[in-house]
């Protein structure tokens, strides 16, 4: 005698899973039977291709290495707008957001203006004689450009709550600022810090817009992934394309796989006694 | 024309919330389920508002199938504990809304609609405050409101849940004794569930007092608080003081006091009794078969003083209540020497294990020679069989 | 209340709070508003007169016009579903909830790329459904139907993320007093539920919307090209762009970053006027 107390439940589940169904997972089954298709020898075959993986290895090379930028970056931004008050810090605060609201296309032409090296930061840098934009350090801008707002808004509502107590605490046990930040504050922020890593890393992997404008795409330096995929699809080299889909999708599935686990692991401390 | 609750069961994944649970409430009155958090109170509210369904029993209404019916063909009103106001409607619309969703044929006129409203604003003492929202009000005020919505739809039954959980210690004093006043004017059939005992012994007509899921006493408060038939109510009502009784010979014997004409007739070698802080008779000269105890402390509570006594042939310190005239009147201070009697208990044998024997308990009260109530072994059919032996509410 | 000695200001710390606060301050400068105005000085270089030329050309007001199509259809669509999804996963305990949930979410984690490609695959020439498709005359891939597709599976999550953990935290509460005072479903919610979550809904539309009028990664996959039949808005930013038209280019992508600011205005009214009823919520995907 089962039985819900509020309506819609039927209804709504129907829907859901239907809208899902044709939508999502009917999609990427097509990616499965594409790629189940050419078998492990087949997909390895395709993949091997030494220009196939330097796009990965670039893709998600440099994916970690703009999250763990962004790490660092983000835990500095946050801070300053959480704890803070100086003038125009709302507007900073509303402008973190600016890689969500702007097309990645628009992104992407705006950074390559500004990194070539007649641009308003390139001809800077090409002076020190550094070349950002068609290069692979391009590809890391645009990077880290797109997965910057995650780490910080991850983070600024759990720096909101941290109490202020605990660190007050840690004062009156005699320790100074910057043992109260790498003792304290730090390791209350891993798990947080691990949460923004994995969602700007699963950002800039699948990145597109924003990167091809900066990256140049010279095969074997500055082509991603992504890229490669669309090329194939344009030479109608479908089995090379899901190929490198499933790739990718399994790929990011892994790392995202570790990064919880490792989060489960640096938030033990969090788990309630039953 | 009751409302039959008849042996139902709720299993959550890892518990029983309700365990073969009967009851039975009389029109008009105002009954208490009172329990620890987790005791299946809640539950058993949320069945009879349509929010839950058991999974077995049955629930009638004037001979109506409740369970059969969808929360809202029920005509109940209920005050959630956290009141669960519309934020977004004024309290007026709040109260109005039971009304409003009606279909067409049934709904009153918008001016009946109004004059409702203000008249139930008027009788929570809320009027003129119908335009604000709920967000504005204060907690009390809050709770008023949401029982002035309950009460909107002219219910069969109210259903109260906690509903003085989220007050301060004033403001649910004051609400208690207008509630019971309210229900007093009314007469509507209610039920509430609370923790508090204070709260159902001061309102209810009767409490059914619950336990993991099981109803262990239904009775009047004074029934309750005087008559507890399990250990369970004895500790969770009130204070008690517990002794574990030896037998020796054809007596019950507690450091030396002896609680004469057990009436079990050596049936059983254990008991433990229960004696009230205000049951146990105080002297300054020695008495016969007394205790012989030290006050350790005094808490003077106003009008009752709590007395913290060692006694040397027990192994538990005793707590007992005087009240303070008396207290000064005896001129007891830390440190005298007394002579401790109880003039109450509630006995109740424990088999090898040391576990209670619940069908058996013996109201001993000295110098008077009682016989054990016996109760039967199904504590569901208590109710029921006490119930209609005493035929009908005792107030 | 007075301060321990140490939490004073002594000018060490007052030093370091200023230069924490330059640097966070500088990088955002450099970082996010540089670009920002790159875009717009760069579509003004050549003065208003060919900003408003290039805005005004046939291949740029097909774009705007289709880009506000397959947002009008995506948009509401996602609409409903983000409802009808978290009123089944805020409301309800059944089994399989948390599969469900990460299916909701899946759409932000696999490529725009890939996100267009698993059209391709069903529906292109050599797709599941490229042959039958083929014999019946209908085009989705490289035609209007697919860029609409791509752009659902793309902003599928946004409304449905928005209102999943506002709900959590309202409770059922609101909707079983509805119900015990005699409402029926539809009552109950509108009346209700969509009174509590317009907000949040309003929030998570004002998303939805602006990730479906800027994909490009995927509507770039499916859109085949074809000037003034399949380009929005910003595939017709990279076309320019390839074709060496930059002030054209940036003109485009001007019309973008307005909207971004637009959105990112309205956003931010709503989060300070309104941020008790739209919630906490994680950051809203790409």
């Amino acid at each position: 005698m089962k039985r819900r107390i509020l309506p819609g439940f039927n209804l709504s589940l129907g829907y859901s899973l239907t809208y899902l169904g044709l939508i999502v997972l009917l999609p990427l089954a097509a990616l499965a039977w594409k790629a189940s298709g050419l078998g492990i020898g087949g997909l390895i075959e395709l993949l091997r291709v030494p220009r196939t993986l330097a796009a990965l290895k670039l893709s998600f090379g440099g994916a970690t290495l703009a999250a763990a930028i962004n790490v660092v970056v983000g835990l500095l931004v946050a801070w300053v707008l959480v704890r803070y008050r100086f003038p125009g810090r709302r507007l900073f605060d509303a402008a973190v957001d600016l890689p969500f609201a702007l097309p990645t296309a628009v992104a992407g032409i705006a950074l390559t203006a500004l990194y070539a090296p007649n641009g308003w930061i390139g001809q800077w840098l090409a002076a020190l004689g550094i070349k950002v934009a068609y290069t692979p350090s391009g590809v890391l801008v645009a990077m880290v450009f797109v997965g910057f707002p995650f780490v910080v808004r991850t983070l600024q509502p759990v720096l909101e709550t941290l109490e202020h107590d605990v660190e007050e605490a840690a004062e009156t046990l005699g320790a100074r600022r910057w043992q109260i930040f790498l003792k304290v504050i730090l390791p209350m922020l891993v798990p947080t810090l691990l949460t923004g890593f994995a969602l700007a890393l699963a950002r800039a992997v699948g990145e597109y817009g924003s990167v091809i404008f900066i990256a140049g795409n010279i095969p074997m330096k500055s082509e991603i992934a992504p890229l490669l995929i669309v090329q194939s699809l344009e030479q109608f080299d479908y089995a090379g394309a899901a190929a490198l889909g499933v790739a990718m999708l399994a790929f990011s599935f892994v790392l995202l796989l570790v990064i919880t686990l490792l989060q489960r692991w640096s938030h033990r401390w969090a788990e309630v006694a039953p | 024309m009751t409302l039959e609750l008849t042996r139902l069961n709720r299993r959550f994944s890892d518990y029983p919330a309700l365990n073969d649970v009967s009851l039975s409430i009389a029109p008009g009155e105002f009954l208490a389920l009172l329990g620890p958090s987790g005791s299946g109170k809640t539950t058993l509210l949320r069945i009879l508002a349509g929010l839950d369904y058991p999974e077995s029993g049955q629930v009638n209404f004037n001979g109506k199938d409740y369970l059969a019916a969808a929360p809202r063909e029920r005509n109940v009103g209920l005050v959630f504990q956290h009141y669960a106001l519309f934020r977004h409607l004024t309290v007026a619309e709040n109260v109005a809304f039971g009304l409003r969703v009606r279909s067409r044929r049934a709904r009153p006129k918008r001016q009946e609609i109004e004059a409702r409203v203000e008249q139930l604003l008027k009788r929570v003492q809320l009027d003129g405050f119908g335009k604000r929202f709920p967000s504005q009000l204060s907690g009390g005020q809050r709770q008023r409101v949401a029982l002035a919505r309950a009460l909107a739809v002219e219910p069969d039954l109210l259903l109260l849940d906690e509903p003085f959980g989220a007050l301060d210690a004033q403001v649910r004093v004051t609400l208690r004794r207008w509630l019971r006043r309210l229900h007093e004017e009314l007469g509507l059939t209610t039920v509430f569930v609370t923790h508090d005992q204070e709260e159902a012994l001061e309102l209810a007509d009767r409490i059914a007092v619950m336990n993991r899921g099981r109803i262990e006493q239904v009775g009047t408060p004074r029934e309750i608080y005087q008559q507890p038939a399990t250990p369970f109510v004895c500790e969770f009502i009130g204070k008690a003081n517990r002794l574990t009784l030896r037998r020796e010979g054809a007596r019950f014997l507690a450091g030396g006091w002896i609680f004469a004409d057990e009436p079990w007739a050596g049936e059983h070698t254990r008991a433990m009794a229960y004696v009230r802080p205000e049951h146990l008779t105080l002297s300054t000269t020695p008495v016969p078969g007394a205790w012989r105890a030290r006050l350790r402390h005094v808490y003077l509570a106003g009008s009752v003083a709590h007395l913290d006594l060692d006694v040397a042939a027990l192994d538990h310190p005793l707590e007992a209540d005087i009240a303070s005239e008396d207290l000064a009147r005896m001129g007891l201070q830390a440190g005298a020497q007394l002579y401790v009697s109880p003039s109450h208990a509630v006995i109740f044998p424990l088999d090898h294990d040391g576990k209670p024997v619940a069908e058996d308990r013996w109201l001993w009260r000295a110098g008077v020679v009682s016989p054990p109530v016996r109760l039967p072994i199904k504590r569901s059919e208590v109710e029921l069989g006490a119930h209609r032996v005493d035929g009908g509410i005792q107030r | 209340m007075s301060r321990p000695p140490s939490r004073s200001f002594g000018w060490p710390r007052l030093l370091g709070r200023g230069l924490l606060t330059l640097a966070a301050v500088a990088f955002l400068i450099v970082f996010l508003l540089l670009p920002l105005t790159a875009v717009f000085v760069e579509a003004f270089r050549q003065g208003a007169g060919a900003f408003f030329d290039a805005i005004s050309q046939d291949e740029a007001r097909s774009a705007i016009w289709l880009t506000v199509l397959v947002a009008a259809i995506a948009v509401p669509v996602n609409l409903v579903f983000g409802i009808a999804a978290a009123w089944v996963m805020a409301r309800f305990e059944f089994r399989g909830k948390s599969l469900l949930g990460a299916f909701i979410d899946l759409p932000f984690s696999v490529s725009p790329v890939i996100s267009g490609l698993v059209y391709v695959l069903l529906f292109g020439a050599q797709g599941w459904f490229g042959p039958w498709l083929e014999a019946h005359g209908v085009s989705i891939i490289f035609a209007v139907p697919g860029l609409v597709l791509a752009t659902m599976f793309i902003t599928l999550p946004f409304v449905a993320r928005e209102l999943i953990p506002l709900m959590q935290a309202q409770g059922n509460e609101e909707e079983e007093a509805a119900r015990v005072l005699g409402a029926n479903g539809w009552q109950m919610f509108f009346r209700v539920t969509l009174p509590n979550i317009r907000w949040a809904l309003l929030y998570g539309v004002l998303l939805c919307n602006a990730r479906a009028m800027g994909e490009f990664g995927a509507v770039s996959v499916v859109s085949g090209h074809i000037r003034g039949l399949t380009t929005t808005i910003p595939l017709e930013v990279e076309m320019r762009y390839n074709e060496y038209d930059y002030v054209g280019a940036f003109a485009v992508a001007s019309l973008l970053a307005l909207l971004a600011l637009v959105t990112l205005a309205i956003k931010t009214a709503l989060e300070w006027r309104y941020g008790d009823e739209i919630a906490s919520h994680a950051p809203g995907g790409r």
